[in-house]
C-alpha cells in the first residue's frame, strides 16, 4: 500500500542525501525560521520539511505534481488535516501503549503489543471511512490514488485476520526464579528455575522449625503491582512478546509512511496560515526549464518578500520588484543596513521553496529551474580555527565549485572580503566570470566597489545592478532599485550616529565624539 | 581522637593561601553576556568545557581570574607537587573512588526502601574506607612541598588514625561478607508470590525458550529485553525484599545496624579536599596528552604591576588539542614587550597565524590569572583585570541592524569599559567596509588604545596602524618565500610590508578563472 504524494512514482526517502553544501544553505538563508513556522513546534514536521526543501527538485514535472497536490490540500484543508490527525492518532495510540517499552517486563511488552494491534484495527476502519467520504472531492492525482488504495486494501477481512493472531499470542502460567542480593539489596542474577511443588516440612508447620517461606498476594485490580510482578515473571518469555511486537510494527510502518508523505503538505498549510495572517502575498511560482543561452536565463519577480523576515516581524516588510530576464548576473550594492542581505535571502528562500513544489512569498515569481542552489556568505571564522577568513572563504568556494553543475544558482554575500579590497575584487571577478561562462546564475551582494564596477564595464548587457537606497533624510530603507554601484560607503555616517569611540582618557563616555572625518 | 570541625587540624585550603585578597578576584566577570562573547572569541569556552567536562563549580574556578600574586603562587606550588608521579597517581585514584562514593550516596538518598538505602550506603562506605586507607599510605612517604598539600596530609593522617574511622572500616567489611551469602527463590503464580531460600532447583530458561522458538520471524527488529538492575525498587520488589529479610534476619540486622552507626560517614574535610582537587586534576588531565606529544607548559612569572612581558614557545591551547587529536603539528610563537611597549599590531599574509597569535595572547593572560601552568617554555605575564575581544561576528537577523553598526557599537562598548589594566584583542574588524573606511575607523580605535596604555593585540590588514605610536610593536605573519601558499603560522617582529598573498591562495584552491573553467565542464 502506497501513498505517492511527493513523487508520482516513488516513496519519499527521508534518509536520502541532501543537496551538497546544504548546511551552509540552511544557515545562510535562515531556513530554520521558515521551518519553525511550518512545524508549529512539531519536530517531525520540521525534519520532514527540512528534508523535502533540501532535496531540491530539478524536474519541472515533479514540481507541478507537488503544486497540484498542494493546491488540492489548500482547497480541502480540513480533509487533509483530519487525515493527518488520524494518522498521528494511530501512531500516538501505539506510542501511548508502547510508552513502557523501556520497562524490563516482557509481559507488559506482550500485552502492549496486543493492545496496539487492537487500536490499529480501529484506526484502519476510521481511515477507510474517511476515504469513502472524500474520495469524490479531491482532484489531484496524488490524493486520488491515496484514497483509492485505502478503500481497496483495507477491508474487514484484514482486521479479522489480525484478531485471529491476537488470540494466539496469550500467555498464562507461573514461574519460579532464583536471585541473589545486588549491592543495593535488590534481586540480581535472576534464573528461571524448574518449578517444584513447595513442600513445607511438618516441623515448620507446627512451629518447631524456623519458617522457610513467606507469601503475599497482589490485589487483582492493582494494575501497577501486576505490572511489577510481570516484570519479575517473564524473563523466559521474551520471544513470545517479540513476535507480537513485530506484527504490530508492520501496521505501524504503514501509518508512518502515510505520515511522512502528508507531513510536508501539512507543514505548507501551516506556513500558509502564518503568512496569510501577516498579509504576505503568496503565489505558485512559474518555473521554466534551464536554457544554456544566457539571454534565456529567467528571473523576474514582483513584491518578493523575505519569508523569514515576514515571519519574524510585525512591521510591514518591503517587497522587491526585480526584472532580470536574460541577465544571469545580479549585483547588489549600496548602504549598510539597506536590505541587501534580506533581498539575497529572499531570493534563495524563494528559489528553494519553488524547487520543492511550494508557493513563494511574492505576487509573481518566474525563474529558471536550477540544478542546485548554493550560498557563499561571509562568516565568522570556523570553530576548527585552522585558517583565517580568506582561507575559510576559499575553502567553501572550492566545495561549491566541486558540487555545482551547469545551471546552478550561487548567492554571494560580501564574499572575498577576508583580504583587502583590491585582491578581494580580483578573486571575485575571476570566480564570477567562470561561473557565468558555465551557465550559472549569480547574485552577488558586495561593498567591493572595484568588483562591482568592473562588471559594469565588462558585461553590462547580462548584468542587473541593484542598489540599496536611502531615503532623503539619510535613514536606510529596505527597497532595492536598479542603479549602478557608487564608489563610497557609509561607515563614517554610522560612526557619527552612534557617537564615535570617545576621546581617550575621558572615561570613555559615548557621545563625546571627536573629529570623524579623516 | 578523630578530627573535629573548627579545630586547627582541619585548616587546609588547596586553592588560596590564608591571606588571599578576595577583593582582587573577579568572580562576576564571566557571567556577563559580552564577557561570554570574549570567552568565546578566545575559545576559552571550549577550553574550559573540555577541562571541566561541564561541571559548573569547576567552570566557575576556571573563569575566575585573580590579580593576587600569592594566590597564583599557592596554586603553582600544588601543581608542582602533583608533578611527582606517585602523588599524582594516588590523588587520581582517590578522585575515582570518591566520585563513585558520591554517586552511591546520592543514589542512597533517593531510595525509599530502608534496606536499599542501607545497602547503597554500605557499598559506598566500603569503597570510601579502601580509598582513605590507600591514600594515607601513598601520601605518607611522598615528598610534598606545597602548603596546600602538606596541610591536607596532616589532616588526613589524623583522620585515618582515628578510632571512628577504624570502627567504620571493620564493621563495613563484616556486613558486606554476610550479605554476599544470601540466595533465595521467588515463586509467582497469578497474583500470588512466594519467597523462600533457594534449595538447589535447576535452571529452566533454556527449555522455555525452545518451546517458543517457533514464533520467530527471521531477521527483524528485536524486542528482546535487556534486563538490567535499576536503582530503586518496585513495590513488589520491596515486598519480596521484606520477606527475604525475614528469611535472613541476622544478615539484615547487621545491615541496619551499620547504617545506624555509619550513615553519615563521609568526612566534610575529605569531601572539600576532593572538590578542590578537581581544579588541579582536571587541568592536568587536559594538558597531559599535549605534554606527552612534546608541547611544553611552564609556571609563568606573574606581576600585577609591570607590563614587560615575554613568552617563549607558547601556543593556542584550544587549537593544540584539536590538532593533536588529529595528529597534526602545533606551531609555537614567541613575543616580548620591552619597557614602554604595549600593543602588538599583527599584519601580513592571511592564513599566517595572525588570529591564532591574537587568541594565544588573550588565553595566556586569562590562564596566568587563573593560576595554572600556561603553554610555553617560559613566560612572564601581567595580571590583568579583564580580557576584551572584538572578533568579527556573523550578521544576526533578529536585530535587523547591519554588520557595521553592530561592529561599531560593540567596539565602542569595549573601548568604554577597558581600563589601563585590561587586555584588548581586536581581530580584523571593519572588513565589511571599504578600504578607506576601515583605515579611518582602525586609526580611531588604535589611538584610543594607545592613549589608554592597556595591553592589546590588533590584527589588521591596514599597514599604517603598525607605526602609529612608539608603544606599538609591529608583528607580521610569515610565509615560505618560494611557495607563498605554504603557511608557517609563525608570527614574528618585523615591519608591516603590505604583501598579501590572496591570489596565490586562490590558485591553491584551484579557484582562478582558468582553473575554474577546467573544473566545471
Amino acid at each position: 500500500m502506497k501513498a505517492h504524494l511527493l513523487y508520482p512514482d516513488r516513496d519519499f526517502d527521508i534518509a536520502a542525501e541532501p543537496i551538497p553544501q546544504y548546511d551552509d544553505l540552511e544557515r545562510d538563508l535562515e531556513l530554520e525560521v521558515v521551518l519553525r513556522a511550518m512545524a508549529r513546534g512539531d519536530r517531525y514536521l520540521f525534519e520532514v520539511s527540512r528534508k523535502v526543501m533540501l532535496e531540491s527538485l530539478d524536474d519541472a514535472s515533479v514540481v507541478r505534481y507537488r503544486q497540484g497536490v498542494l493546491a488540492d490540500c489548500i482547497e480541502h484543508e480540513e480533509t487533509v488535516r483530519e487525515l493527518y490527525a488520524l494518522v498521528i492518532a494511530a501512531l500516538e495510540d501505539k506510542r501511548g501503549i508502547w510508552g513502557i517499552r523501556s520497562t524490563t517486563s516482557t509481559s507488559v511488552l506482550l500485552h502492549g503489543a496486543v493492545a496496539q494491534l487492537e487500536a490499529f484495527a480501529a484506526r484502519l476502519a476510521q481511515l477507510r471511512a474517511l476515504a469513502d467520504a472524500h474520495a469524490g472531492e479531491v482532484r489531484s492525482e496524488g490524493l486520488e490514488r491515496l484514497f483509492d488504495s485505502v478503500r481497496r486494501d483495507l477491508d474487514d477481512e484484514y482486521l479479522d485476520v489480525l484478531r485471529t493472531h491476537l488470540r494466539q499470542l496469550q500467555f498464562r502460567g507461573g514461574v519460579l526464579l532464583s536471585a541473589r542480593l545486588g549491592r543495593d539489596a535488590s534481586g540480581v542474577d535472576y534464573v528461571l528455575r524448574s518449578p517444584s511443588p513447595s513442600r513445607t516440612r511438618w516441623r515448620e508447620r507446627v512451629g518447631l522449625a524456623p519458617r522457610t517461606s513467606y507469601s503475599f498476594t497482589i490485589p487483582p485490580r492493582d494494575e501497577a503491582a501486576g505490572n511489577e510482578l510481570a516484570d519479575l515473571t517473564n524473563r523466559g518469555l521474551n520471544h513470545v512478546a517479540n513476535a507480537a511486537a513485530q506484527a504490530a510494527d508492520h501496521v505501524e510502518s504503514y501509518f508512518t509512511m502515510l505520515r511522512l508523505e502528508l507531513a510536508f503538505y501539512v507543514s505548507c498549510l501551516n506556513l500558509r496560515a502564518a503568512l496569510v495572517e501577516s498579509g504576505t502575498p503568496l503565489t505558485f511560482p512559474e518555473l521554466v526549464a534551464h536554457d544554456r543561452a544566457r539571454q534565456r536565463a529567467r528571473f523576474s519577480c514582483s513584491d518578493l518578500r523575505d519569508v523569514s523576515l515576514s515571519l519574524q516581524t510585525s512591521e510591514p516588510v518591503v517587497g522587491n520588484d526585480v526584472e532580470a530576464d536574460g541577465r544571469p548576473l545580479v549585483i547588489v550594492t549600496g548602504a549598510n543596513s539597506g536590505g541587501k542581505t534580506t533581498f539575497l535571502r529572499s531570493v534563495g528562500l524563494a528559489q528553494l521553496m519553488a524547487q520543492c513544489g511550494m508557493f513563494v512569498t511574492a505576487s509573481s515569481y518566474r525563474s529558471s529551474i536550477h540544478s542546485g542552489v548554493f550560498t557563499h556568505f561571509g562568516r565568522e571564522e570556523d570553530a576548527s580555527m585552522r585558517s583565517g577568513r580568506l582561507d575559510d572563504e576559499l575553502r567553501r568556494m572550492d566545495a561549491i565549485v566541486g558540487a555545482a553543475r551547469r545551471g546552478a544558482i550561487v548567492l554571494f554575500n560580501e564574499s572575498f572580503s577576508g583580504t583587502n579590497e583590491r585582491e578581494g575584487s580580483e578573486i571575485g571577478r575571476q570566480v564570477v566570470q567562470a561561473l557565468l561562462e558555465r551557465d550559472m546564475t549569480v547574485f552577488f551582494v558586495t561593498h567591493l566597489f572595484d568588483l562591482a564596477d568592473g562588471f559594469r564595464r565588462s558585461v553590462p548587457d547580462i548584468t542587473r545592478f541593484l542598489r540599496a537606497e536611502r531615503a532623503a533624510d539619510g535613514a536606510a530603507t529596505y527597497a532595492l532599485v536598479p542603479a549602478d554601484p557608487l564608489p563610497t560607503s557609509f561607515a563614517v555616517d554610522v560612526c557619527r550616529r552612534i557617537g564615535g569611540f570617545g576621546p581617550a582618557g575621558d572615561g570613555g563616555k559615548p557621545g563625546a565624539a571627536r573629529t570623524l572625518h579623516p | 581522637m578523630g578530627p573535629e570541625r573548627g579545630q586547627s587540624v582541619a585548616a587546609f585550603d588547596l586553592l588560596a593561601p590564608a591571606h588571599a585578597q578576595e577583593a582582587g578576584v573577579d568572580r562576576r566577570d564571566h557571567a556577563r553576556d559580552h564577557a561570554r562573547d570574549h570567552a568565546r572569541d578566545l575559545h576559552l569556552d571550549q577550553i574550559v568545557s573540555d577541562i571541566t567536562r561541564d561541571d559548573e563549580t569547576l567552570q566557575e574556578w576556571f573563569f575566575t581570574r585573580t590579580r593576587d600574586v600569592a594566590t597564583v603562587q599557592h596554586r603553582h606550588d600544588v601543581f608542582r607537587d602533583l608533578e611527582d608521579p606517585g602523588v599524582w597517581a594516588a590523588l587520581r585514584e582517590l578522585c575515582a573512588s570518591l566520585r563513585e562514593v558520591v554517586a552511591h550516596l546520592s543514589q542512597a538518598s533517593a531510595m525509599r526502601v530502608a534496606h536499599q538505602r542501607q545497602a547503597w550506603t554500605l557499598d559506598a562506605a566500603a569503597i570510601y574506607c579502601a580509598a582513605i586507607r590507600q591514600l594515607a599510605k601513598e601520601l605518607g612517604g611522598s615528598p610534598l612541598r606545597s602548603r596546600g598539600l602538606q596541610d591536607f596530609r596532616r589532616y588526613l593522617e589524623s583522620y585515618a588514625g582515628s578510632e571512628a574511622f577504624e570502627r567504620l572500616e571493620a564493621e563495613t567489611t563484616e556486613c558486606k561478607d554476610a550479605l554476599a551469602g544470601v540466595s533465595y527463590c521467588v515463586q509467582i503464580d497469578g497474583g500470588r508470590v512466594t519467597v523462600r531460600r533457594w534449595a538447589g532447583e535447576a535452571d529452566y530458561s533454556e527449555d522455555i525458550q525452545a518451546v517458543f522458538e517457533r514464533f520467530r520471524q527471521g531477521a527483524v527488529r528485536s524486542y528482546l529485553i535487556d534486563y538490567r538492575v535499576w536503582p530503586g525498587m518496585t513495590r513488589v520488589g520491596e515486598q519480596i525484599l521484606g520477606l527475604v529479610s525475614r528469611l535472613f534476619p541476622d544478615e539484615f540486622a547487621l545491615l541496619g545496624a551499620h547504617f545506624e552507626r555509619h550513615g553519615g560517614f563521609l568526612d566534610p574535610g575529605i569531601h572539600r579536599f576532593y572538590r578542590e582537587l578537581q581544579f588541579y586534576v582536571s587541568y592536568r588531565e587536559h594538558i597531559d596528552p599535549m605534554r606527552a606529544a612534546g608541547l611544553t607548559f611552564c609556571y609563568p612569572e606573574v606581576d600585577a604591576q609591570s607590563k614587560e612581558e615575554l613568552a617563549e614557545d607558547t601556543f593556542d591551547l584550544s587549537l593544540a588539542s584539536v590538532l593533536l587529536a588529529e595528529g597534526g603539528t602545533v606551531v609555537t610563537n614567541d613575543f616580548r614587550l620591552e619597557p614602554g611597549e604595549r600593543i602588538f599590531v599583527v599584519s601580513g599574509p592571511n592564513q599566517g597565524g595572525k588570529t591564532t597569535f591574537a587568541r594565544t595572547f588573550g588565553q595566556l593572560h586569562h590562564l596566568a590569572a587563573v593560576g595554572v601552568p600556561v603553554p610555553g617554555r617560559r613566560a612572564r605575564i601581567y595580571l590583568c583585570d579583564r580580557v576584551f575581544t572584538h572578533f568579527e561576528r556573523e550578521e544576526d537577523l533578529s536585530t535587523l541592524t547591519g554588520k557595521l553598526e553592530t561592529d561599531l557599537v560593540e567596539m565602542q562598548r569595549t573601548l568604554r569599559d577597558a581600563t589601563p589594566r585590561s587586555v584588548v584583542i581586536m581581530n580584523e574588524v571593519f572588513s565589511s567596509t571599504s578600504l578607506e573606511d576601515a583605515r579611518f575607523l582602525g586609526t580611531e580605535a588604535m589611538r584610543r588604545l594607545v592613549d589608554l596604555g592597556c595591553l592589546a593585540v590588533y590584527v589588521t590588514f591596514i599597514d599604517e596602524l603598525a607605526s602609529l605610536a612608539p608603544s606599538v610593536v609591529s608583528m607580521i605573519s610569515t610565509i615560505v618565500p618560494e611557495d607563498p601558499a605554504t603557511r608557517t603560522f609563525k608570527v614574528v617582529r618585523g615591519p608591516a610590508n603590505g604583501l598579501a598573498y590572496a591570489l596565490s591562495l586562490a590558485e591553491k584552491y584551484r579557484l582562478t578563472y582558468p582553473q575554474l573553467l577546467e573544473r566545471i565542464v
